[in-house]
């Protein structure tokens, strides 16, 4: 603060503390706050708010779990809320994306960083950026077109002769989820990439020569000296991802079955549809807290610190 | 353990660029061969090329005999010492150590035990659990050398190692390298631009020069016969005399400069024609009076007292900067810039070389 001080001046210091104070209140905090508190409320006609009914409650909270219905997971039958399951596989597929990222990115992210020539790179993460260009809302609609039962991925299959008659994609072949979670991992697998490339980048490829000198099969190179040291890279690239997806609403109303439900739609069910704000404030903090929670367990499995990932 | 080493014919190219120029050399089973040279000389390439980072564009490395080409880094008996260490900073001392004993499927306690006798090996019994991060420039060096010899090479490379180290440590890194070398047997393939490495450690040297193998000999070999100017001038201090050859006779020619005719060795590869003096500080004489043969009249300039000896720079009438080194012995006398001196020196301790690199 003494330094900002000498060096800035009192005029531009006090603008620098202003415009980080009011981000950081008006913009994030109380909002928060705000919504945190609407949660405890009931949803009552206009008139009535601020009466005799408007008191604190955990109605809108017990609703997330209410509802009940009978489903099956990992083949045992199970009595849970829909709202509750929708988080469950909206977090559970957003873990596939990560994964699916972090697989497709890796390998990728190494041969940009320590594999490819110098000269050719600029081209190489040009082509990569070229498609964030494009609007996400762009990118879903292009997959809608492309997953569609008369689209180019059907024509293009039985073209070549692979299937007899179109395929459903956007119904699921696997699950319910399979073209949400495919386009998710086009939408933000750079987001993956570009930490993961710059944690490998700043690794001394000595050290690679080093291991491989040691008798280091490939492998084991990754596994002992490459992936260590890329931890921090891979960890907020896992972080991001997943939190994205989760967090993504257009993707999945876009390219989504009809018998798949992404939590944020059912968020946005509450806030637009039913026009219950205080619901969806509720469900809004229950997904944010349980993110976090979830977030912060692959954390400690992983050994991350959050350093590593501010990094 | 330890095997030879052979290149025989071995050039590299990079693009239009031959870094490594037709070299044939054969390294003995547990020497310690330096190669000595400028940066940019192709000598780091000579060692990427024996531990298998880099292909020779043409030519054969044999290691114990056996061709090695085609084979990767980890089927290689050898063993790189980078210029950097390249310890892994996310690894204690002990993990980094026993790292090539892991790859090769070392159960992890006999790993710890090797790990603990290298470390007493290399003179730093204790630092098994601490952080790469906690050692200084010189323990770091030490941990380097036991992780490659954890892996019991047949041969070590070493890639000007030393450079990052203090003149201090330098030198006694140069001892004890020298003895864990005698200690273990290990073939030692040492490369330096370090001239006093080089002549201290080695049991050979090859000195470069623009991807070249300029000479290949001893250290007294190189450093009192050298076989050219490049030789000449990169291993130590030297007068330099352009001019040349007249009459030889039994190994000594007549030599004529502007600075006026000597009588000196005739070099290897020197025969008549243009050529070049070469005659080391430390064999000039300087002396109030001209002598027989091979003076040159100097006007002393700068004197600077080092010690063990006393630097005379001066001038010759002709502009040539000459250079004179008198021993201390305890009485040698400072001439007082100004003077002029007479600068002397025996033919057989002056030689005159083709003033060209061997091409």
């Amino acid at each position: 603060m003494q330094d900002l001080l000498r060096r800035y001046g009192s005029t531009l210091t006090g603008l620098f503390v202003f415009l980080t104070a009011f981000w950081l209140l008006v913009l994030v905090i109380l909002p928060n706050v705000s919504l945190f508190e609407q949660s405890f409320r009931p949803y009552l006609p206009f008139v009535e708010i601020g009466g005799p009914k408007d008191v604190y409650s955990v109605d809108n909270y017990r609703q997330f779990f209410s509802d009940a219905v009978e489903t099956t997971m990992f083949g045992i039958p199970v009595w849970i809320s829909l709202h509750f399951l929708a988080f469950l596989d909206t977090v559970f597929y957003s873990a596939t994306v990560t994964l699916i990222c972090l697989a497709l990115a890796y390998p990728l992210a190494y041969y940009l960083a320590k594999v490819a020539k110098p000269q050719s790179l600029p081209m190489l993460l040009l082509l990569l950026f070229i498609p964030l260009w494009v609007s996400e809302a762009l990118r879903a609609f292009a997959w809608y077109i492309i997953l569609t039962f008369n689209g180019p991925l059907n024509q293009f299959l039985m073209g070549l002769g692979l299937i007899d008659k179109g395929v459903r994609w956007q119904q699921g072949v696997v699950t319910d989820y399979d073209a949400i979670v495919a386009v998710l991992v086009y939408c933000y697998v750079l987001f993956m990439l570009l930490p993961i490339y710059t944690a490998i980048q700043s690794l001394d490829s000595n050290q690679i020569e080093a291991a491989e000198d040691l008798g280091a099969p490939w492998w084991k190179t990754h596994l002992r000296v490459v992936m260590p040291h890329a931890k921090p890279g891979i960890a907020s690239g896992c972080v991001m991802v997943f939190m994205l997806s989760a967090g993504s609403l257009l993707v999945p109303s876009v390219v989504g079955s009809t018998s798949a439900i992404w939590f944020p739609q059912a968020i946005y069910t509450q806030f637009n549809d039913a026009q219950d704000w205080q619901a969806g404030a509720a469900y809004s903090m229950i997904f944010l807290l349980l993110c976090i929670v979830f977030v912060a367990l692959m954390m400690r499995l992983f050994r991350v610190k959050l350093s590593d990932i501010a990094k | 353990m330890s095997a030879e080493i052979q290149l025989d014919d071995v050039c590299c190219d990079f693009g239009a660029f031959r870094a490594v120029d037709h070299v044939n050399v054969t390294v003995k089973a547990g020497e310690f061969f330096s190669f000595l040279g400028p940066s940019g000389c192709g000598k780091t390439t000579i060692l990427r090329m024996i531990s298998g980072f880099t292909d020779p564009s043409s030519g054969v490395i044999r290691i114990g005999g056996e061709d090695v080409q085609g084979k990767r880094p980890n089927q290689r008996p050898t063993a790189l010492i980078f210029q950097n260490l390249a310890l892994f900073p996310l690894m204690t001392v002990a993990e980094n150590i026993a790292f090539g004993l892991e790859m090769r499927g070392v159960d992890k306690t006999k790993r710890r035990m090797r790990a603990e006798d290298l470390l007493k090996l290399v003179d730093l019994p204790g630092a098994a659990d601490k952080m790469v991060s906690q050692l200084s420039g010189g323990q770091k060096q030490r941990v380097a050398i036991a992780r490659a010899l954890a892996v019991e090479p047949q041969v070590m490379l070493l890639d000007e190692p030393l450079s990052a180290l203090d003149l201090k440590l330098r030198q006694n890194m140069r001892a004890e390298l020298r003895a864990i070398q005698k200690r273990t047997g290990v073939t030692f393939i040492f490369i330096t631009h370090d001239q006093g490495e080089a002549l201290a450690m080695s049991d050979r040297v090859g000195v470069m020069s623009q991807g070249r193998l300029q000479q290949v000999a001893d250290p007294r070999d190189i450093y009192n016969n050298p076989v050219n100017g490049f030789v000449a001038g990169f291993v130590g201090e030297n007068n330099i005399f352009a001019g040349t050859i007249g009459a030889a006779a039994a190994g000594f020619a007549s030599f004529a400069s502007p600075e006026g005719t000597f009588r000196a060795r005739l070099g290897a590869g020197a025969v008549s024609g243009a050529a070049k003096l070469y005659v080391r500080p430390e064999h000039t004489i300087l002396s109030a009076m001209a002598g027989a043969e091979n003076s040159v009249a100097v006007t002393v300039g700068d004197v600077s007292f080092e010690g063990s000896f006393i630097a005379v720079s001066g001038q010759s009438e002709s502009g040539a900067h000459l250079t004179a080194e008198i021993r201390n012995d305890g009485s040698a006398t400072v001439p007082a810039p100004g003077t002029k001196l007479y600068m002397g020196f025996d033919p057989a301790r002056a030689a005159i070389l083709p003033d060209h690199d061997k091409a």
